[in-house]
């Protein structure tokens, strides 16, 4: 099966590493992934603070760059949430806008073909063991969009219950958003640090070493607020641990 | 309450000082959370919870479709039960009509049943100029009203404070406005209730006018519906000569048997019971002596804003809302920026989208408010009505940024883009541009990265608002894309 990384414009630019885990754990699983070099940003920053005409040239270039795959995988919750859930809402905008059927129709083919990584493993390939090595306490926070959007359900914690030699620990109040919300971590940030400050400290009270989420953003706050608050954890990517073997495991 | 909140500031600024106060921080984690966790268990007993909150909202969004059609059915079938309808299209037209009914039953004080229909008018600042007192009689808005303050919650208006600030207000105010609160009064709740109890008796046996909201008004009967839990309601609701209710032209439904889906979600949702304690119905008048209930009744329609709100094909779902509060007691910004930062009697999320359809997004908290969210979906997913609360917030924020067609006052306009985004605008456009151009976007990675020792630890100006309580990622010796080409994704040698 060939699939294309979606990989993101955060996780490009700032967590390589992610992208670097998403295909050695998609080869190790014989799938042939591509990463389409002319890919940027699904527009979701743009669309969900109120720029929805700006947030259109980029859901095309997207449908451009991805339409002829398989399937499309991204290791993002929000991510996949902008596709499969905001792009059909785009184009139905655009027809309510009196422009027709053209936005709604060039979007179409990649909506159902669009994975959040999780997603992707145990649906598709229908694995939740996927031979991952990493043996650490590690606490699991699930992302809003992934969660409530996408509704991943219990599928990355079905992953990581797999994985030999981790320790899931219960995160108190796990479903409580972290406070990132893109724009809304600038523009209302006492608001959105006092919840990234909650997240840390109901983390922290698991005792694990390890934070784990299936989105480097929210994970970027998160993080960012550990550090600040020199709580000894480590945010880490879900991607990076089940791409973890006991020949190469992640550091 | 409309004209407390004028020149509120935006909502991060008056967010700000609640964030930082640890007893109000306490006070509303600590009541939030129970209530979440009991609404949840309440919800989690109903087999068809799902197919309740469907029928909900297809009832409402059907009403809303024909509001036209059954309004003019409940004025007919009030009329037919002895009451009198009348029309106000907004706040002051309301309180004119509400203080000239007081007026010509001769009487200067009235007792109210909670109401959020009159405190978004501001009923009792217009009745006070004209010399007419109104006394709240729920406990929370009694707390409220005697401690001179503004309600911060739709369903627990006095959450905000605890049992010990509540003891220093009776205390302190209860004399002055009627029965003092007994002597050594101690900040258990059973001496706080009944404090109020005794307090309110008099009031209740004495007053000759009531004013109420309704949370349903059923179109086939004329009947109006109050839900409540103290019975303070049923107090209002009988003993009074005469009844005035103010009511949002949005809370019909067609007939009785819609009330089936209602009563059995809105209290669930709202204080987590199977059933509410009190739900007071009636139809017009009563006429026979011996009968509980008003002689006279008026059902003031409320419009205030609400046919420009139906008429956006985004925003109108805003208007099935029953009011149970679900929205704030789990949404994460709410428990922390509390219910006064939304400068509206209307807080939490269902708040940040209805005041600035109601008022417009033209003052500086209406513009703020759609962004007051994190967009995490946790308002969307327990709305018994499911009002796509992030939906109608992203909607918003476009009309605020971007301006465009909206009906304001039944005219059909074109609003501008708000003041103050100029720069935002710039940048989405700037990142717009390197997004569908891959060389630019691959160019400022590789700056970016390239420079990253050159890269400070916390940034100067806007960038304070990220680096001001988080550390900055650091950025990685090459982007991905980067990687990807030079290992032939991996597989080494280049592609």
């Amino acid at each position: 099966m060939r699939v294309a990384l979606f990989l993101t414009c955060v996780n490009d630019t700032l967590y390589p590493d992610t992208g670097r885990a998403v295909v050695k754990l998609l080869t190790r699983l014989g799938v042939e992934v591509d990463f389409p070099m002319a890919q940027t940003c699904c527009g979701q920053a743009h669309y969900n603070t109120g720029y929805r005409h700006e947030a259109e040239p980029l859901a095309r270039h997207f449908s451009d760059v991805f339409g002829e795959y398989e399937a499309i995988v991204t290791p993002s919750g929000s991510c996949g949430a902008m596709v499969r859930e905001l792009y059909p809402r785009m184009g139905e905008r655009a027809r309510a806008e009196g422009r027709g059927d053209t936005l709604a129709a060039t979007l179409a083919p990649v909506v159902p073909k669009t994975y959040e990584l999780t997603e992707f493993l145990v649906d598709v390939l229908g694995v939740t063991d996927v031979g991952a090595y990493y043996p650490h306490q590690v606490t699991y926070h699930p992302t809003c969009h992934g969660l409530r959007g996408l509704g991943l359900g219990d599928r990355p914690r079905r992953l990581l219950q797999a994985v030999k030699g981790l320790e899931l620990v219960e995160l108190p109040g796990a479903e409580e958003c972290c406070g990132f919300g893109g724009t809304f971590a600038l523009k209302n940030s006492d608001v959105s640090a006092a919840m990234g400050v909650d997240k840390v400290r109901n983390a922290e009270s698991t005792g694990a070493e390890v934070l784990c989420a299936a989105d480097n953003s929210c994970l970027m706050h998160i993080g960012g607020t550990m550090t600040r608050l020199e709580v000894g954890m480590k945010p880490v990517h879900i991607a990076e641990i089940l791409a973890s073997t006991e020949e190469e495991p992640a550091v | 309450m409309s004209g407390t909140y004028l020149g509120m500031p935006a909502f991060p600024e008056a967010a700000h000082e609640a964030v930082g106060n640890q007893t109000l921080r306490g006070n509303l984690r600590h009541a939030t959370h129970t209530i979440r966790a009991k609404r949840a268990k309440a919800v989690a007993e109903v087999s068809d919870w799902a197919l309740l909150r469907e029928a909900g909202k297809r009832i409402k969004d059907h009403t809303l479709r024909h509001l036209d059609r059954y309004l003019v059915q409940l004025e007919e079938s009030v009329t037919a039960a002895g009451g009198t309808v009348h029309w106000a299209a907004d706040a002051d037209e309301a309180n004119r009509i509400v203080a000239r009914l007081v007026k010509e039953t001769g009487e200067s004080e009235v007792v109210k049943v909670k109401s959020m229909a009159t405190q978004e008018i501001g009923l009792n600042e217009a009745l006070e100029a004209e010399g007419i007192r109104a006394y709240e009689t729920d406990l929370a808005e009694l707390i409220v009203q005697l401690g001179k303050d503004r309600p911060s919650h739709i369903l627990v208006p006095a959450i905000h404070r605890n049992r010990g600030e509540i003891r220093d207000i009776f205390r302190k105010e209860m004399g002055e406005w009627g029965r003092p609160a007994p002597e050594g009064l101690s900040d258990t709740p059973a001496e706080l209730a009944e404090a109020a109890r005794l307090h309110l008796r008099e009031k209740f046996l004495r007053a000759k006018v009531g004013i109420s909201g309704a949370n349903f008004m059923v179109a086939e009967t004329g009947t109006l519906v109050v839900v409540e839990s103290e019975g303070n309601g049923r107090m209002c609701l009988t003993l009074p000569e005469t009844l005035i209710s103010v009511v949002g032209i949005e809370k019909i439904v067609p007939t009785w048997r819609d009330l089936e889906v209602f009563l059995q979600t809105l209290p669930r949702s709202s204080t987590a019971e199977r059933m509410n304690p009190y739900t007071s119905m009636w139809t017009g008048t009563t006429d026979s002596e011996a009968a509980d209930g008003p002689r006279v009744f008026h059902l003031v329609l409320l419009d205030n804003g609400r046919t420009d709100t139906l008429a956006d094909e985004v925003g109108r779902q805003a208007l099935r809302c029953i009011r149970c509060s679900a929205c704030l007691n789990v949404c994460p910004v709410y428990e922390r920026a509390g219910g006064h930062a939304y400068g509206s009697v209307y807080p939490g999320p269902i708040g940040a989208i209805l005041s600035p359809q109601l008022r417009g997004t033209a003052s500086e908290i209406d513009a703020s408010l759609p962004y007051a969210s994190s967009l995490c979906g946790a308002c969307y997913e327990v709305c018994p009505v499911a009002i796509d609360i992030p939906e109608v917030l992203v909607h918003l924020r476009e009309r605020v940024v971007e301006g465009g067609p909206a009906v304001r006052q039944g005219n059909k306009v074109v609003l501008k883009p708000a003041k103050g985004h100029a720069a935002e605008r710039a940048a989405m456009r700037a990142a717009r541009w390197a997004f569908t151009h891959p060389g630019a976007l691959r160019g400022g990675q590789r700056l970016a990265s390239r420079t990253r020792r050159l890269h400070p630890r916390t940034l100067p100006g806007p960038g304070r608002a990220w680096s001001g309580s988080r550390d900055l990622p650091t950025l990685p010796a090459e982007p991905f894309r980067d990687w990807w080409q030079r290992t032939n994704g991996g597989k080494g040698g280049a592609k």
